[in-house]
């Protein structure tokens, strides 16, 4: 049961992107097309489960045994950075048709918000599932990783196919480009505060 | 004559937020204020003036295939200055802020400026560089937490304007949304009937 409220409340209700503003970045880049888009989120969701499986495990039995917490933004992008490129050379090396899908997107996962905002989130915040206030173990954490990242996902796809629309319609010259998907992506959130108040 | 041009280019023609889109998060996610916009401006300027500094004194010495990961240390080692003076000295500020402190390592803005710019420049060239970059960042956030907090709660700088509730949608995310997007149909209407 906790487990299903952490996916609802991660994918829809406090849905990354729409609400908490992390990974805008690829969200207005490379959401042109729908495929592209799906194999953005594929690279995402993979690298957010393992980074944050490896960043809480590096925070709980490294950074706060040694006492050095204040390094955590150092030591967790560095780990993001190693982890995105090892993903890359062992993807080209297991499954080279999956490399090809996601390859191009993979360096750009480094500087992806999502990913670190994930990895601070899950070992900083507090969250009420059911019972009182706890700090996330090892198997919620990289379930409400791996759910937030699908809500990425979601979102960045739902968007996708909204400026394949976009393209067929005649926008005025001042909106064209980013404003126009901006205003959009608007719309699209003001669309899932509907889900708020569901868990 | 030449470094107003600059500067212009900075803040203008070159603006981080409204012209080359880079910085999202923070600029969607924390200007739900005029001064949460400008903290967080005035937090990225610093971190972005120091990296710029730092990355021009050693970026000979760095070979250049391990430059990316190289630079992001020290960035990440500045932000986690910046953070600690933040939480000692600003602490509400720290609190609202949040989470997109420890994030400005991950802004392209300081990143792009880290290789664009000072890792070809001296010094002297980079600190001005990360003002001038700084202050078009830290001018547009504060310009859209004005509007943010204006429409959302009926304030300016936290000074109530009305008695009563404002447009709450413009607080929350979607509001952030669309008043960046009118904001930068604005800005292109604005460049279009200057040039």
């Amino acid at each position: 049961m906790e487990y299903i409220i952490i996916f609802i409340s991660a994918v829809f209700v406090n849905n990354i992107l729409l609400s908490q503003f992390l990974g805008v970045c690829p969200f207005l880049g490379v959401s042109n097309k729908v495929s592209t888009a799906a194999g953005m989120s594929g690279a995402v969701v993979f690298v957010i489960a393992v980074s944050t499986l490896v960043t809480y495990l590096l925070q709980y039995y490294v950074l706060v045994p040694l006492g050095i917490e204040f390094m955590q933004t150092v030591a967790f992008i560095l780990v993001i950075a190693a982890l995105v490129q090892m993903v890359e050379i062992i993807l080209k090396k297991i499954s080279p048709s999956l490399y090809q899908a996601l390859g191009i997107f993979l360096p750009l996962i480094t500087t992806n918000c999502a990913v670190l905002g994930v990895a601070l989130i899950v070992v900083s915040k507090e969250f009420t599932f059911g019972s009182e206030p706890h700090m996330l173990n090892l198997a919620e954490s990289v379930a409400y990783a791996t759910a937030s990242a699908i809500g990425f996902g979601l979102a960045m796809v739902l968007f996708a196919g909204l400026r394949e629309q976009l393209e067929l319609a005649n926008v005025p010259k001042v909106f064209k480009g980013a404003p126009i998907a901006l205003i959009t992506a608007g719309i699209l959130a003001l669309a899932f505060m509907g889900f708020a108040g569901l868990v | 004559m030449n470094r107003l041009k600059n500067i212009l280019k900075g803040i203008i023609t070159d603006n981080p937020t409204f012209v080359l889109i880079l910085g999202m998060c923070p600029t969607l996610g924390t200007t739900t204020s005029a001064i949460n916009g400008l903290g967080m401006g005035l937090a990225t300027m610093s971190v972005l003036i120091l990296s710029n500094m730092v990355i021009s004194m050693i970026s000979g010495l760095i070979p250049s295939k391990v430059r990316i990961p190289a630079y992001i240390v020290v960035i990440a080692a500045f932000v986690t200055v910046v953070q600690l003076v933040m939480q000692a000295y600003t602490p509400g500020l720290y609190e609202t802020l949040g989470l997109f402190i420890p994030l400005i390592v991950v802004n392209c803005i300081v990143l792009g400026r880290a290789e664009a710019f000072a890792s070809k420049n001296g010094v002297a060239a980079s600190a001005l560089d990360g003002i001038i970059i700084g202050l078009g960042f830290s001018l547009s956030l504060t310009v859209i937490g004005f509007v943010r907090e204006l429409l959302g709660s009926g304030s300016i700088f936290g000074f109530k304007l009305i008695d009563a509730d404002g447009i709450l949608v413009f607080v929350l995310a979607p509001g952030a949304f669309i008043v960046l997007g009118y904001l930068m149909v604005l800005f292109n209407k604005l460049k279009t009937k200057i040039s």
